[in-house]
């Protein structure tokens, strides 16, 4: 019997205690497709027309484009009465969960903080949404004034010695430094000879895909017994061919490498250039900087340690970091402080060029400043230790559960992250990590696993960051435990679940039939409606 | 009791010191340096960052920035023609309410269970854009245009085996800098000049070019400079004939009066979402969209998440996952197709709030009103003495190319001029099209009234005299 059911002596005041876990329930508004409910002739908004004198003096030159230029018939959009909009898209709202509702510490690796509301109000002022990015300087001083100041905080926080704001995301950035490193070599003639990267397993994805997209090979380093990038294995990688090495530190497990300084010797000494990703940064703000270890270039994610919203998967904004001899090769233009205020240098032969229209995702650039502006030095310390106090915390408490693991470097500390194992609750209940995912939801928060592949057997990665409270975690790891108790004692739930979100089990079996699959409403109506 | 301000954060709930106490307590650390004794000591920072001091009063912050920001001129105060990629078109105030919503704000990577709105939200983007395009296949954004096309490009090659790619020369400088970089391992990028008299390709040119290591061909309808390829069906045929894809990059908010480029054949369609009910940003509005038809040959190639309708264990209850997952560096890491990461869904859900309230009609003013508004600038400027509009004879959606060299004048100093009067003229292209003299493209968009554009055509007339 669940504690959440209704018992027979629920009636009179004092109403409560409430129960632990909450008695949750996503909204679910069983919503049509946005073309189910189209009224033919409604209209959701009205552009303007052009007025008569405009059209006395040329007509109508859509209707005098040439057969198979013009369009023949209007778009087969659905027709909505813009009430109909709002209540549509705000029932989908309701049927997602973002940092402001959930205990967000269940998507590990993407620092899932608060995003202060003040900051989204700073950004909707005309001031920066509606400048157009080939402004004169003259009329956009302010914002080129905050794109210098966080430039240089954030140089100061990694001790590099100049940034760009230009990456459009993290993974945009983790390109960005491969596309720099590809030019420093080949600048130097080296280019053709070195033609590997080596990365770890622990570090995100992208390392090795950007790199491999920029024409390298790739050599992917697996964990040592304690759980380290494997040195010996670094040392018996290198070589002439080496172009680069991309690290994370503290990796995805959350174990910070002590030795990074002699990995970055190692790969120094064959010619090859380091490059930090600091996706990871959000435990260590103050505390340890990229510059002290040795690296070349290095990038933040703005969306994850500096608090701009994730979006629902972006828009993000990325900052790459360079010691000034990879400085040249940055993407241009640069920002600079000349005589008559600041300006754009669009005029840098060695720049590796555009990696994205124009300076950067400015509103997340603005966001960023006034964060950091919010906290100063005390504050970003804070975020730092207590980031890594819940961390440890959380990792205390979820290692009283039955089932659960936090395999490598036992017994040791944490930084901001664990990758956490299941494959004890696993063996005795046949129950996987996706399955407690899927549960997870009937409470209210979000879990995931981890990136693939799973080294880590049944993996889930936790990382909860400053903005949680004591009583959040508590509560966090409260829902882990009854997950864990009903996977021993009552499977079924589990394997059945999601029983209170949105939705119920969806098969995924058409999502990979070509014959069924529909990535959108007119591919399934011919697919599946259609049909004769 | 008053805690002292340097330790208690409204953002850090557990900076407060008794629950700080407490906690380190509970995991048996007599501070936080326990947690970083892995940290070796010649990496240790020994000294506090060197930042500016904090503005920790939420009505000081507000001050300290909206001071920094009153240093910029909005186009909503000034009178702008500045396009070249990034537009000012309408922003309908439900766009911003719904990517205002907190959950489509703060929500991220969420699974099909707790984030289904999510998916549902992209789901619709796909197949708002799949309507719009014609196309059975829309990925969930990538960062911008300029991604896009480069994607486009890769999966031509890889789809086909060949290594070059014929783009048009007309493309800007800036695109052409992303794309050559980003495709360059892979495949080799030729220009095909464009056509001096109409400003669209040069038919010829492009015939001797084409051959059977051509991957495919990377146009624009717009082309950078506002002329509509009125040869893009004849472009696809050749394309076609030499075994290579056609890649059309296409402006979406023309396509209520242009016809979509599957309808004269293309393969692959790339663009930029900006125009769709998204604010400029200084340029940091962007998001590029990529599709096709639904071959599976196609589909494989894609990086993106492509967000799929799905049966639950309930009738008539629609689910939603990822298909074909397997293709992303997410689930193959290099093994995958190019990478996939965080990059511009909201813009997606923002565009797809935009259709919806659109509609065909929507569509279908927006672009017969932009198109005539076009006209009758280009009409009247060339009235000027020493104006010219080099590509006049060919047909315009929203932008055009404007030559002020006869008049003896630099664009950079026609367009000081004219900021003095709170106008913004078109971006200046006499450094990236040198060949195109002392020329601006000048964009005419929706927001752009007859009454502006009188203006526009007084006040030039007026510094040009």
């Amino acid at each position: 019997m669940s504690s959440t059911e209704r018992t027979a002596t629920s009636a009179g005041l004092p109403v409560g205690p409430k129960p632990r876990p909450r008695r949750f329930h996503q909204a679910s508004w069983d919503e049509p497709v946005i073309f189910e409910l189209s009224v033919p002739g409604a209209r959701g908004v009205l552009p303007p027309l052009a007025e008569p004198d405009v059209t006395a003096l040329v007509g109508d030159p859509a209707a005098a484009l040439p057969a198979g230029i013009g369009r023949a018939e209007p778009p087969a959009l659905p027709e909505l009465s813009q009430l109909h909009v709002v209540r549509h898209f705000d029932r989908l709202s309701q049927e997602t969960l973002g940092v402001d509702l959930n205990i967000d510490v269940g998507q590990g690796t993407c620092t899932m903080k608060y995003s202060p509301k003040v900051n989204d109000q700073l950004v909707r002022t005309p001031r920066v949404a509606d400048t157009h990015p080939l402004q004169d300087p003259s009329t956009v001083q302010g914002t080129l004034e905050i794109m210098w100041r966080l430039e240089q905080m954030l140089a100061e926080i990694s001790g590099m010695d100049r940034v760009s704001l230009q990456p459009a995301s993290g993974s945009s950035a983790i390109w960005t430094n491969v596309a720099m490193i590809r030019a420093w070599h080949e600048a130097r003639g080296d280019g053709e000879r070195r033609d590997q990267v080596i990365t770890t397993i622990f570090s995100h994805p992208s390392n090795a895909a950007a790199a491999k997209v920029a024409g390298y090979t790739i050599v992917t380093l697996y964990p040592d017994a304690d759980g380290y990038p494997d040195l010996d294995a670094l040392r018996a990688a290198v070589s002439d061919r080496t172009a680069a090495l991309l690290i994370t530190n503290p990796e995805d497990t959350g174990i910070f490498n002590p030795r990074i300084e002699e990995f970055v010797r190692v790969v120094h000494e064959a010619g090859g250039l380091c490059s930090y990703d600091q996706a990871n940064a959000n435990g260590i703000l103050g505390i340890t900087r990229a510059r002290e270890a040795g690296f070349d270039l290095c990038h933040f994610n703005l969306h994850k340690t500096f608090s701009t919203p994730h979006g629902c998967g972006g828009p993000g904004a990325g900052a790459v970091g360079v010691s000034a001899d990879l400085a040249p090769f940055l993407p241009r233009p640069t920002v600079e402080r000349g005589e008559h205020g600041l300006y754009l240098d669009d005029d840098r032969p060695l720049s590796i060029g555009k990696v994205r229209p124009w300076h950067g995702v400015t509103p997340n650039i603005v966001r960023a400043y006034a964060w950091i502006m919010n906290l100063g030095v005390d504050g970003l310390r804070q975020v730092a230790e207590t980031a890594v106090l819940n961390n440890n915390y959380l990792l205390r408490k979820v290692l009283a559960i039955r089932g659960a693991s936090a395999p490598y470097a036992a017994g040791r500390r944490r930084i901001e992250q664990v990758r956490y194992s299941w494959e004890q609750l696993t063996q005795d209940t046949g129950i996987h990590s996706e399955d407690i995912g899927y549960r997870a939801a009937d409470f209210g928060t979000h879990y995931w696993t981890s990136h693939h592949p799973y080294v880590v057997p049944e993996p889930m990665t936790l990382e909860p960051t400053e903005s949680y409270s004591q009583q959040d975690l508590d509560e966090y790891v409260g829902i882990l435990a009854e997950i864990a108790r009903e996977a021993y004692e009552d499977p079924e739930t589990v394997l059945t679940a999601p029983h209170r979100s949105t939705v119920h089990r969806t098969d995924p079996e058409s999502l990979d039939d070509p014959a069924q699959w529909a990535v959108t409403w007119r591919a399934y109506r011919r697919k599946h409606l259609d049909k004769p | 009791m008053h805690h002292d301000r340097r330790e208690t954060h409204p953002y850090i709930p557990n900076s407060v010191p008794e629950v700080r106490a407490a906690m380190l307590h509970a995991v048996d650390a007599a501070s936080v340096e326990d947690f970083y004794a892995d940290i070796p000591d010649s990496l240790r920072l020994r000294r506090p960052l060197n930042i500016p001091a904090p503005i920790k009063a939420e009505s000081d912050l507000v001050r300290h920035v909206e001071d920094l920001l009153a240093r910029n001129t909005s186009t909503r105060e000034a009178l702008s023609f500045l396009g070249a990629g990034c537009y000012q078109h309408h922003v309908p105030a439900v766009c911003d309410e719904i990517n205002g919503r907190t959950e489509f704000l703060t929500a991220y990577a969420g699974e099909p269970y707790e984030d289904h709105g999510r998916f549902q939200a992209l789901f619709e983007y796909e197949s708002l854009m799949g309507e719009l395009l014609r196309r059975d296949v829309v990925n969930v954004p990538v960062y911008d245009g300029f991604q896009a096309g480069g994607t486009a490009i890769r999966m031509a090659a890889r789809i086909t085996g060949r290594r070059r790619a014929l783009m048009a020369a007309s493309v800007s400088r800036d695109k052409r800098s992303k794309i050559v970089d980003y495709v360059r391992p892979d495949v080799d990028v030729m220009l095909v000049p464009f056509d001096r008299a109409t400003g669209t390709l040069d038919m010829t040119a492009l015939s001797s070019a084409l051959g059977p290591d051509v991957a495919c061909v990377f146009i624009e309808n717009p082309t950078y400079l506002g002329t509509i390829e009125v040869g893009g069906p004849e472009i696809v045929r050749l394309a076609h004939a030499a075994g290579a894809l056609a890649v059309v990059s296409v402006d979406p908010s023309t396509l209520g009066v242009l016809a979509p480029p599957a309808s004269w054949g293309a393969d692959i369609d790339c663009g930029d979402i900006q125009p769709l009910g998204i604010h400029q940003h200084f340029g940091g509005g962007h998001a590029g969209f990529i599709a096709s038809d639904d071959d599976p040959a196609v589909l494989m190639e894609y990086p993106s998440r492509l967000f799929g309708i799905a049966p639950t264990v309930v009738p008539g209850e629609y689910g939603f996952g990822d298909i074909a997952y397997e293709r992303t560096s997410f689930a193959l890491r290099e093994e995958g197709k190019e990478w996939v990461g965080t990059a511009a869904a909201l813009w997606g859900i923002t565009a797809a709030v935009y259709l919806a309230l659109m509609g065909p009609q929507g569509m279908r003013e927006l672009g017969q009103t932009m198109m005539a508004r076009t006209r009758y600038a280009m009409t009247r400027l060339a009235t000027i003495p020493g104006v010219r509009i080099p590509f006049a004879a060919t047909p315009h959606a929203k932008e055009f190319v404007l030559d002020v060299a006869a008049t003896g004048r630099s664009v950079s100093s026609v367009a000081a001029a004219l900021r003095e009067r709170g106008i913004f003229l078109g971006a200046d292209l006499s450094r990236e099209r040198p060949e195109l003299s002392q020329a601006a493209l000048v964009a005419v968009t929706e927001v752009i009234t007859q009454d502006d554009i009188d203006r526009f055509v007084a006040e030039l007339a007026e510094v040009l005299a």
